[in-house]
């Protein structure tokens, strides 16, 4: 019987563990529906936008006051996970701060009491962003998409974190050897006298109470990420890795129109070849995108990482104008389609069944679309690199190739390019009027 | 205004030491002739042997790729790299940021290879070179904001060639309150231009004329034949024409040079 907590914290972990291990799985599966891109070039660079972008957090600190409070938590989130360290080892194993032994008091309190600190600091901010997302003027966490779910996932997030950071400090505070020998405790000696005047075996079931509820609130977190806005504490890394290394203004010239274009004007094809065997049958590539299976496996990790900081649609010059178009929602929408997809593969033995939806209209308008103006403020804004600027002209590519849906305006901007060389209508033979005309 | 065209160039059996992309807005817009002048004016001062292609001269296409038209962008590069690779051009300078951006990151892969310029980076490698001096009086003291056109700065990452030549001018330079990377859109790009606003509660180039206003300036530099039309509409809008002045960059120093 007394191996029973042991047996039961190594369950608890297996399938908090094993969960987690699932979602990982689904959650590569559905970033790999979308289309082949490759990225797999100049890997220093990218190893270095790495280090600089998401582990040195150097986009975040552009807004400071929430860049610094983010870097608290950042550290917060990695350093006090040493402490998971030892509590895995000590449920696993049935011993009780193992590593004191190993490190010697001196080492063992300054470690723990750093912990503490930053335990504290984590809290403190937590507070603070509580405040800002639910009490501040700050738009972007008021706009239209963030209310319901995202606002009710947030605030969860938050919440968590406070409870975890929590029981960390009172799972210390009950510790009565640990009090006792008063090292590693600066911040969880002030909470002793709450205990005051407990039994002694009240405040070790207090204790193991707090040191159960912190790991199992821990696996349970791990587990939650899948589901919400949060997934950036992983995703941050890859998605800066993988992301776009070119100038924000160079936009991808589509093979597949290049192919067509080459034929059309006589360049490098034969016009009297036969097709290939079998080619009657290929369908022909679709332009453009009206759904994630269009769009490419970055532009879906891009919606998974995203956590709806709202920081590109505080910079949208159409947003910032009363438009329709968030580029933030351009992410949550995209995101939660492939959620769905995920959905049906999960129901259908992974294999998508035409559900009748898609990414466009049923979930991005083109009057959102229309709206861009492709100034890459978002892009430039996001401080993990998401690109929202390419899904909504991948989008607006299917709208004017595949359905012909331009504004009217456009069509004749694009009938005038056609027919004389300008966006105008002017007569190509004047272009060079502007010389002689002071 | 002598402006020499390749096809004269080719036929005289010389080749420019750059060509001169003047683009659509540049050719027909009566604002944006203006500049295109302004910019022949201090090519000529430099002695800069140059020339454009005239009625051979197209759309980019930036406008139709922007909008999506991906067929109609590849349709007008191809046919514009072939006009540029048959006339061997090697060097394009532009004063628009679209066509610049364009013909710099997205002709490449279509087969056309040009060392690209924005002409506020020619301008400055020319006084660099020693061919050309800013006259730092003429406007001197004069409060001077600048626009960074997006196609230009976020696109391209040139924020500083435009403020070098800006502080020539010997005018007191003052930041907007969103500037270089954080600039706001003038509301052009994306082919914006070309179309009615959808529905919202402002315009953008009024509100990043308001930007600009709040720096108080005489006058508004942009470097971008668009941005020029959305902030002089901006500020007609406004109703501050009589105070406040929309220029290009290179209008500014053609009038510093008294050209």
């Amino acid at each position: 019987m007394q191996y029973l907590p042991n047996i039961f914290f190594a369950l608890a972990l297996l399938i908090g563990l094993g969960f987690f291990a699932m979602n990982i799985r689904k959650l590569y599966r559905n970033i790999k529906f979308g289309k082949d891109i490759f990225r797999k070039d100049k890997r220093s660079e990218r190893l270095k936008n790495m280090m600089m972008i998401a582990i040195g957090q150097s986009k975040m600190v552009k807004r400071p006051l929430s860049g610094f409070l983010h870097i608290i938590v950042y550290l917060g989130f990695i350093i006090i996970n040493i402490e998971v360290l030892e509590i895995i080892i000590d449920g696993l194993f049935g011993t009780h701060r193992v590593f004191k032994g190993y490190l010697g008091n001196g080492f063992y309190g300054f470690l723990i009491g750093t912990f503490e600190i930053l335990a504290a600091l984590v809290f403190v901010a937590i507070v603070i962003f509580w405040f800002r997302r639910n009490i501040s003027n700050i738009k972007r966490f008021f706009s239209k998409e963030m209310k319901g779910w995202p606002k009710t996932d947030a605030n969860n997030i938050l919440y968590f974190e406070m409870i975890l950071m929590s029981l960390f400090v009172v799972m210390n505070a009950t510790d009565i050897p640990f009090q006792q020998a008063g090292i590693g405790n600066p911040i969880s000696q002030f909470f002793v006298p709450f205990f005051d005047g407990f039994s002694s075996d009240l405040i070790h079931i207090i204790e193991r109470s707090a040191w159960w509820s912190h790991i199992l609130g821990i696996l349970f977190f791990l587990n939650y990420l899948f589901y919400s806005k949060h997934l950036h504490i992983l995703l941050a890394f890859p998605n800066t890795y993988f992301a776009n290394l070119e100038l924000k203004g160079k936009f991808n010239n589509l093979e597949s129109v290049t192919k067509e274009v080459k034929i059309m004007m006589g360049q490098d094809a034969d016009p009297y070849a036969t097709p290939p065997e079998g080619a009657e049958e290929t369908v022909p590539e679709k332009f453009g995108a009206s759904d994630v299976a269009d769009l490419n496996w970055v532009q879906l990790l891009n919606a998974y990482t995203c956590t709806e900081c709202g920081r590109c649609t505080s910079a949208c010059p159409a947003n910032l104008t009363g438009k329709e178009l968030s580029p933030r929602k351009i992410m949550m929408d995209t995101r939660d389609r492939i959620e769905e997809v995920g959905r049906n593969l999960d129901a259908n033995k992974g294999v998508f069944i035409d559900d009748g939806k898609q990414l466009l209209n049923d979930y991005i308008s083109p009057e959102e679309l229309w709206a861009c103006t492709s100034c890459n403020a978002c892009v430039e804004e996001c401080p993990v690199n998401i690109d929202p600027l390419s899904i909504i002209t991948d989008m607006r590519r299917y709208l004017v190739m595949e359905e012909s849906a331009a504004p009217q305006e456009l069509n004749m901007m694009m009938t005038n390019i056609e027919n004389n060389g300008a966006p105008w209508q002017f007569n190509q033979q004047d272009r060079l009027n502007w010389v002689n005309e002071e | 205004m002598n402006v020499p065209t390749m096809a004269d160039m080719i036929a005289q059996e010389k080749q420019p030491e750059v060509l001169f992309w003047v683009g659509a807005a540049g050719s027909y817009d009566e604002r944006a002739k203006k500049i295109s002048r302004a910019f022949v004016k201090i090519l000529h001062q430099a002695n800069v042997d140059f020339a454009v292609l005239g009625t051979e001269e197209s759309s980019t296409g930036d406008t139709a790729k922007r909008a999506g038209n991906e067929f109609l962008f590849q349709m007008q590069a191809m046919m514009n790299i072939e006009v540029l690779n048959g006339y061997n051009v090697k060097k394009i300078v532009t004063c628009d940021p679209h066509s610049f951006n364009t013909l710099k990151n997205e002709y490449p892969s279509l087969g056309g290879n040009y060392e690209v310029f924005h002409h506020t980076q020619f301008i400055q490698n020319l006084i660099s070179e020693g061919r050309l001096k800013i006259n730092d009086t003429t406007l001197k003291g004069k409060k001077i904001t600048f626009h960074d056109p997006c196609y230009l700065g976020r696109a391209n990452d040139v924020y500083e060639s435009p403020r070098n030549l800006i502080r020539r001018l010997g005018v007191n330079l003052k930041e907007m309150k969103r500037n270089k990377s954080s600039a706001l859109c003038c509301g052009a790009g994306g082919a914006q231009m070309f179309k009615d606003a959808e529905k919202g509660t402002k315009e953008i180039n009024v509100l990043r004329t308001e930007d600009a206003l709040e720096t108080n300036p005489d006058i508004i530099a942009t470097g971008c034949p668009y941005c020029n039309t959305m902030m002089t509409d901006g500020i007609k809008f406004i109703e501050k024409e009589a105070e406040v002045l929309v220029k290009d960059i290179a209008e500014l120093i053609a009038e510093a040079n008294h050209l």
